[in-house]
């Protein structure tokens, strides 16, 4: 350091140096920080303005069109209805299940290591390439065709990772006091995971869950390379059938160089924001309604 | 539950058999659902390295990997990857150019300077940031950013690589600064307390100890976020263009490789013909790029890592 050289009256200058670039500093950093915000805002205004004179009921309820007045987003709606309650059947019992294995039995091996260095690379692999994945795989091989199965299915191996990770951090908040004790009754392993640790894991996985299933939502790409562009004027009815999801009808309407697909491309976008920020506040609500009751 | 009848001793050997038998099965089940994340992992490989093959029966490794033209669709048809490549790049590093120093510095005040207070509000924000739908990022980017960029640079055609890169940036802003503010609230306290002592302002604090100290996470960050970059589909599709081109002009319209295969999703070529092919080949580059980024990003974390 510097310290030797500094007489008294080299100080005083020094400081006042450090304190104006300190300021400085601390003003490029609330800059940055009202980039994010700002960057939000922005968005929701332009949002908010071009969508809100276009949504009303009839927007919800009817099927698209190519007269933008008559245009609604129905079959869209309905379409991520299934997708996202199948999705969540095939992915919640395989992540937890996951988890459990990871957190209450895996011994400390290799092969657990890989499997841990596996599911955190898996959520960083980019969706389309899921997208590829579910096309090849179910599409073709499996010969699903281009169904909310495949949809599905294509979606729960996406979003696992993001499951298991969730429920992975649920189950190791469990004390081990609770374990312990149920083993001191006599318990074994599997009633002590079925008895104790589940149910008070099963806030954390829960919101884990509704947070991965709002990723899930918001994804066209995966889904494009599954259902490609299609022009649905009937709701699915059963697993097999074409389908369409918000995000794609929402791309469907900016991709069109008229104005007023615009206009409704950000009412889409209103309903499709409206419905993931309610699962964000339920994911949230659970979450300190469970820290309360862990803190008694 | 059955924990009544193991402490009253009443349960019959039968029973605890059949209960030993369950937790057996369970035990096995549980393992096959942790096992099924690594058959993803081989089933993309596979997939992809399947039909990308016969792909590269048509079209040798060496064209596509350094050819200089993309036209699979048009004739004359030249299947050279490079101008995807270019394309994905020039967003990638637009984006990186806005989310690494505001990301970082976005951290850096949530981890040093922002009151508890402020923090609860910065945080949720932010997260909310993370959570919007990269297709509305996409409308965003072409209804907002494009014209007020047009209004800057006269020559900025419709769709760009630059409005598409910026807007980029400030998607992956939150996944930068919640990665490396993780990294730098890992810094143990009684480093800050000591500078401190020594006199030194909050700036020298934050700049002269702490990042330097979470040097290793904040890299981690940077390349994470640059491999999801690299894996942004629907932003690109949308507000990016169509136009292969190997060019590192950001005004001009570009395709990168995530916004080709949607492209060609969205025409349902035909099962097995060499055009529907052709996104499993730049599906396979897509995924070893953004593989080597993420297990880069993993062993940064690992192998530098100040031990405290």
């Amino acid at each position: 350091m510097e310290s030797n050289n500094i007489t008294s009256g080299q100080l005083k200058p020094r400081r006042i140096l450090r304190r104006t670039i300190g300021g400085f500093v601390y003003g490029l950093f609330l800059l940055s920080v009202c980039v994010g915000i700002v960057g939000l805002l922005a968005l929701l205004y332009e949002v908010l303005t071009t969508g809100l004179p276009w949504l009303n009921w009839q927007f919800i309820t009817d099927y698209p069109s190519r007269h933008p007045e008559e245009a609604g987003l129905f079959s869209a709606l309905m379409g991520t209805v299934w997708l996202m309650a199948m999705t969540a059947i095939f992915t919640v019992p395989v992540g937890v299940g996951a988890a459990i294995y990871l957190e209450e039995y895996a011994p400390r091996n290799l092969f657990t290591r890989i499997i841990e260095i596996n599911v955190a690379n898996l959520a960083g692999v980019p969706s389309i390439v899921y997208g590829l994945l579910g096309l090849a795989l179910f599409v073709t091989w499996f010969e699903l065709g281009r169904s909310i199965l495949a949809g599905s299915m294509t979606l729960s191996l996406l979003v696992l990772p993001i499951v298991i990770l969730a429920s992975r951090e649920a189950i190791r908040a469990v004390p081990d006091s609770y374990r312990q004790a149920a083993y001191a009754m006599g318990a074994d392993q599997w009633q002590v995971i079925k008895g104790v640790v589940l149910p008070s894991a099963l806030p954390g996985i829960l919101t884990g869950t509704i947070l991965a299933m709002s990723r899930a939502i918001g994804e066209a790409a995966p889904v494009i390379a599954i259902s490609a562009l299609v022009y649905l004027t009937f709701i699915p009815s059963h697993p097999m059938e074409r389908f369409t999801v918000l995000p794609i009808q929402i791309y469907n309407w900016v991709a069109r160089p008229q104005d007023e697909f615009r206009g409704l491309a950000a009412a889409g976008i209103i309903v499709l924001l409206v419905i993931l920020l309610s699962m964000n506040a339920i994911a949230v609500f659970l979450r300190n309604k469970y820290q309360i009751r862990s803190e008694e | 539950m059955n924990s009544n009848n193991v402490m009253t001793g009443r349960t019959s050997p039968r029973r605890r058999k059949s209960a030993h038998f369950e937790g057996a099965i369970v035990k096995w089940i549980f393992f096959g659902c942790a096992t099924l994340s690594i058959l993803t992992t081989v089933a993309i490989l596979v997939t992809l390295i399947y039909q990308a093959s016969s792909f590269f029966f048509e079209v040798s490794l060496w064209e596509f990997l350094t050819g200089t033209r993309w036209t699979p669709i048009l004739k004359p048809r030249a299947y050279g990857v490079l101008p995807l490549v270019s394309g994905t790049l020039l967003v990638t590093l637009i984006a990186a150019a806005v989310a690494l120093p505001i990301g970082l510095m976005t951290a850096i005040f949530l981890s040093e300077y922002a009151p508890d207070k402020i923090r609860r509000i910065i945080k949720p924000i932010l997260e909310i940031l993370a959570g919007i739908p990269t297709v509305v990022y996409g409308y965003f980017a072409l209804t907002f950013v494009t014209p007020l960029l047009q209004g800057i640079f006269d020559n900025l055609i419709i769709f760009n690589a630059l409005s598409a890169g910026l807007v980029m940036g400030v998607m992956i802003i939150p996944m930068v600064s919640s990665l490396s503010e993780d990294a730098m609230m890992s810094v143990p306290r009684s480093l800050r307390e000591a500078a401190y002592a020594l006199g030194a302002t909050r700036y020298e604090v934050s700049l002269r100890v702490i990042v330097p100290a979470a040097l290793s996470g904040i890299i981690a960050a940077f390349i994470l976020a640059l491999s999801r970059a690299i894996g942004e589909t629907m932003l690109v599709t949308i507000a990016a263009g169509a136009t292969p081109r190997m060019s590192f002009d950001p005004m001009e319209s570009i395709q990168t490789m995530t916004a080709y295969i949607v492209q060609l999703s969205l025409g349902e070529a035909p099962v097995g013909s060499l055009e529907y092919n052709t996104i499993f080949a730049v599906g396979l580059l897509l995924f070893f790029m953004t593989f080597v980024m993420n297990l880069l990003g993993f062993w940064v974390v690992r192998r530098f890592r100040e031990v405290y």
